[in-house]
């Protein structure tokens, strides 16, 4: 039996432990070649592997009456109703955007774009999730500006809306900023496709862009370490998008699709070709030869290894019957697109690679996508230590309570995003009934008549406080911005944005949020349908929040009815729905007063929550309201003003007995208005009307001044 | 009436235009490639990013086999409507006067936008009503309407310019609020807003609607000679 040479340690370089290489020499009875161990140290990285996340992951519900693609998918698809399926992913791409901002955005559009119509989905909108650290920092106003910027050239260039989002701005990022993004796509149930390769003899043809040089590495170089000194030099790490290839490669794929010419399909993200292929391989239980000399490469030279796993964006990988090949080299052509033959699917199950005529490869499918060791966490409660350091107060202690309103209508994460969503296409498709700023959630109307809706959410900060109460309001957030246009939930995606897991008290942090999360689901009956992980979010510096984000797709009957934000009639009458029992714990009042960050967060009512989404939701379906907004940061003293804002109204409101207008408990409770006929048997709290927010006996501010702290709050920055 | 839109590599709002057609009138999508307008009454130029915009927003599609047909369907009188992207392939078939520039703010942008007709008197605007704005969003990169002063004095003796933008809506910086404008012989028009995203009252305004009647009124006309 070889051993591992003490000489020899490419191994780490390539970010495998020796006990990992010492079982891969084990598993094959001999040293793996240089091409074969550049496959593994992807395939065994922890972005390709989850091998610290995947015990914990399994605690999530995956199960529900709509879901027709679970976790393992490319993306994960619920029923919708008439033969209709959504799918829907949302994926990090942290550590790109960190070391080039544009770019990095800009491909993790790219590359969940690709998720989708993988499985045969048209995709028909965008979200994105982004954290920075605070905009005072230059360098995170450079991250923002061209972070969005780059998600706006690559999802406007494809055709693809972009309809909503969110952003928090928190020093915990300034190193290690977040850019998550989620995409939907709708497809006919019956032209759903997985990726499993089938039928030995067929031919595996590789789609899309030429292959380079770009991301070579990035899965284990950026994605699975701590960012650290020198990350400029990582650059030519990181991928370049081309939006047009895209949308050319997206058409192409559909139309292969409808044409009943493909087997199967997968897109390559991470770890390129080796990915795509073992996956594929795997998936079907065959084998796969590929032909490196066959691979359409964007310059002369390229060593095998880097052919197998260069990260070129805009490729897809195929399978195809040998007697269709000839038609879609064709229909690919008339896409201005290529196709390449470049392998075939064997009985081995095994992936084997040449090169200039030489095996540069030939490895079990089995080592590279099921043996990787799984790693359990050692989670471990910090008790008695701050992880994180209090922010420093920018509100002075004796501010009153509308000097605390306008600062927090005016701060970095409350503030109006109008300037950054004006850098989106959000109507492209003409389905979209609910435009940014115009509700809690994007509503997108179905060619069946009724509507899907979507939100994206979590605040790392409240996480932070209390690990698994914070998950878990992150999805009831999500379920309630659902509950205000009126739909019922269908499912989740998450992304998981941890520190290192090795430590720990980042073990402790994702664990606890998991646990939070899957209680969650539970008790909301929503079901985990696909999602993503992304650890080592750390710089010598600083960690960042534990930041779970969910993103939620719900249905709802009629789109017409689909509820708003704004108060809309002077004289209606406003109620409060919910159990709603907030505290200053992890606020966003705490966080300008320069609070220390603990818990615990308000305690979940369960039962009473989900009847007073169950009384909202009915209520906007019947068409009753005239607004329905949930009550989030900033408490009910924002909310109330973000419906005045939108509105360009006031309203008079007398808050119940030692209600704190700032205190914040997320998801838990629901402001609505309408006629009084309409909310009978609800508490009626005050009355729209006027110009100005008047909160009896706290408060009384112009509705203008509400509206110009809130759109300067960005403005000031950017 | 027919309409023909079409479809380059990197049209994103074909489909779009497809339907706001097909609520006046029947439409299909013609492929660039083709150089066959398959006998449609009127051509829709849409909006999205051909050729990804590659060069300069319109310069390679204007190339297109089927810009070939187009040109010597505008020759001969046919009505042809360029909605954003289909508006610069417009400027540089040399279909229309003037050029687009990036935008002021040289970022993208999405708006809804109030906009003024200025002249009713085109095949494509006279189904509005004189003196009521219409609301229509804008979504682009490159908008920002230029020519050099003396063609900008001829545009507007000549009435050329239908559209502009509403004191305080021009998005982009173009040159005396121009949203949009026509050639001389008035049956070609090029506009930044997007009309085919203002004709539904579930996803938005639906005072793009008129833009399409007003063809639909100006060939049934044609036709009836």
């Amino acid at each position: 039996m070889p051993t591992v040479s003490p000489s020899d340690q490419r191994h780490r370089q390539l970010g495998l432990t020796d006990g990992e290489y010492a079982l891969i020499v084990q598993q094959l009875g001999r040293h793996p070649r240089d091409t074969e161990l550049a496959m593994l140290s992807l395939m065994w990285s922890e972005h390709c592997a989850y091998k610290h996340s995947r015990t914990t992951l399994r605690r999530l519900p995956t199960e529900g009456p709509a879901v027709l693609m679970g976790p393992g998918e490319n993306a994960g698809v619920v029923d919708v109703g008439d033969g209709l399926g959504v799918a829907f992913k949302v994926e990090s791409h942290n550590h790109p955007s960190a070391v080039e901002p544009f770019q990095g955005a800009a491909t993790g559009v790219g590359g969940i774009l690709r998720d989708i119509f993988a499985v045969g989905a048209r995709p028909i909108a965008v979200l994105d999730s982004l954290r920075f650290g605070e905009p005072t920092s230059e360098r995170s106003r450079y991250l923002l500006e061209q972070a969005v910027a780059g998600i706006a050239h690559y999802g406007n260039s494809v055709g693809v809306p972009t309809v909503g989002g969110e952003i928090y701005f928190e020093a915990a990022y300034e190193q290690n900023c977040l850019v998550n993004a989620m995409c939907l796509g709708l497809a006919p149930i019956g032209r759903l496709i997985r990726s499993a390769a089938a039928g030995p003899g067929n031919v595996l043809v590789l789609l899309g862009a030429l292959t380079g040089r770009d991301g070579i590495g990035g899965a284990s170089v950026l994605a699975s370490a701590e960012l650290g000194e020198g990350d400029a030099a990582k650059r030519p790490s990181v991928q370049i998008g081309d939006p047009f290839a895209e949308k050319k490669l997206l058409e192409c794929s559909l139309e292969l699709l409808e044409s009943e010419l493909l087997i199967s399909l997968q897109d390559l993200g991470a770890a390129g070709l080796t990915s795509a292929a073992s996956e594929m391989a795997s998936g079907g239980g065959v084998g796969l030869d590929i032909d490196c000399d066959r691979v359409p490469l964007r310059e002369l030279g390229l060593a095998p290894f880097e052919i197998m796993v260069s990260e070129s964006q805009e490729r897809m990988l195929c399978v195809v019957a040998p007697d269709r090949v000839a038609e879609v080299v064709a229909a690919c052509e008339r896409w201005e697109t290529r196709a390449t033959p470049i392998g075939e699917v064997t009985d081995s199950g095994r992936m084997r690679v040449r090169h200039a005529a030489e095996l540069v490869a030939d490895l079990p499918v089995s080592i590279l996508v099921d043996d990787c060791p799984v790693y359990d966490l050692a989670p471990t409660e910090p008790v008695g230590v701050s992880l994180y350091p209090a922010p420093p107060a920018t509100l002075a202690p004796d501010a009153s309570a509308a000097e605390t309103l306008l600062a927090l209508l005016g701060s970095a994460n409350l503030a109006s995003r109008r300037l950054v969503y004006e850098q989106y296409d959000p109507i492209v498709q003409s389905r979209t009934v609910r435009r940014p700023d115009e509700a809690d959630a994007a509503v997108l109307a179905l060619p069946t008549g009724e509507a899907l809706a979507v939100a994206i959410d979590g605040n790392g900060r409240r996480v932070a406080c209390d690990p698994r109460a914070g998950a878990a309001e992150a999805v009831y957030e999500c379920a309630a911005n659902l509950t205000c246009v009126g739909a019922t939930p269908l499912g989740l995606t998450n992304c998981l944005n941890f520190g290192n897991p090795e430590k720990p008290h980042v073990a402790w942090q994702l664990t606890e949020a998991v646990e939070g999360i899957a209680q969650a689901c539970r008790a909301l009956g929503v079901p985990v349908v696909g999602g993503n992980v992304s650890l080592y979010n750390e710089a010598p510096t600083d960690a960042i929040y534990p930041t779970p984000v969910i993103g939620m797709v719900g249905r709802l009957p009629d789109p017409a009815r689909a509820g708003r934000l704004r108060f809309a009639r002077a004289g209606d009458a406003i109620a409060l729905v919910g159990p709603f029992a907030p505290t200053r714990a992890g606020s966003e009042v705490a966080k300008l007063s320069g609070h220390e960050l603990a818990g615990p967060l308000p305690i979940m009512q369960t039962a009473a929550v989900r009847d007073a989404q169950d009384t909202v939701r009915t209520m906007v379906n019947a068409g009753a309201l005239h607004n329905a907004h949930d009550i989030a940061e900033g408490g009910i003293g924002v909310a109330l003003a973000e419906c005045c804002v939108a509105g360009g109204i006031g309203a008079r409101v007398a808050l119940p007995a030692g209600l704190d207008p700032f205190a914040e408990a997320l998801g838990q409770g629901f402001l609505v208005s309408g006629p009084d006929v309409a909310l009978t048997g609800l508490a009626i709290i005050g009355r729209v009307g006027g110009d100005a927010l008047e909160l009896e006996g706290v408060l009384t501010v112009a509705v203008a001044e509400l509206a110009a702290a809130r759109d300067g709050g960005l403005a000031r920055f950017l | 009436m027919k309409f023909g839109v079409i479809r380059f590599p990197g049209s994103c709002d074909e489909v779009d235009a497809q339907l706001a057609c097909q609520r006046v009138g029947e439409a299909e999508i013609l492929w660039h490639a083709d150089r066959d307008l398959r006998g449609v009454d009127a051509v829709v130029v849409p909006g999205g990013f051909s050729y990804g915009d590659y060069l300069r927003a319109g310069a390679i599609a204007r190339f297109a086999p089927v810009m070939v047909e187009v040109a010597e369907f505008a020759r001969a009188g046919g009505l042809v409507l360029g909605i954003c992207n289909g508006f610069q392939v417009l400027c540089e078939a040399g279909l229309l006067p003037g050029a687009l520039l990036d935008n002021a703010n040289l970022r993208f942008v999405f708006r809804q936008v109030s906009l003024v007709v200025v002249s009713s008197d085109s095949p494509f605007t006279r189904a509005c009503e004189p003196d009521r704005p219409l609301s229509i969003p804008v979504k682009h990169m490159t908008g920002c309407y230029y020519a050099p002063p003396e063609l900008l004095r001829g545009l507007q003796e000549r009435d050329q310019v239908l559209l502009r933008y509403a004191p305080g809506h021009n998005p982009n910086g173009s040159l005396r609020d121009i949203a949009g404008v026509c050639n001389a012989a008035r049956n070609v028009f090029g506009l930044m807003p997007h009309p085919e995203h203002a004709v539904d009252p579930l996803t938005g305004s639906i005072d793009g609607l008129a833009i399409f009647q007003s063809i639909r009124a100006a060939v049934a006309d044609r036709l009836a000679v």
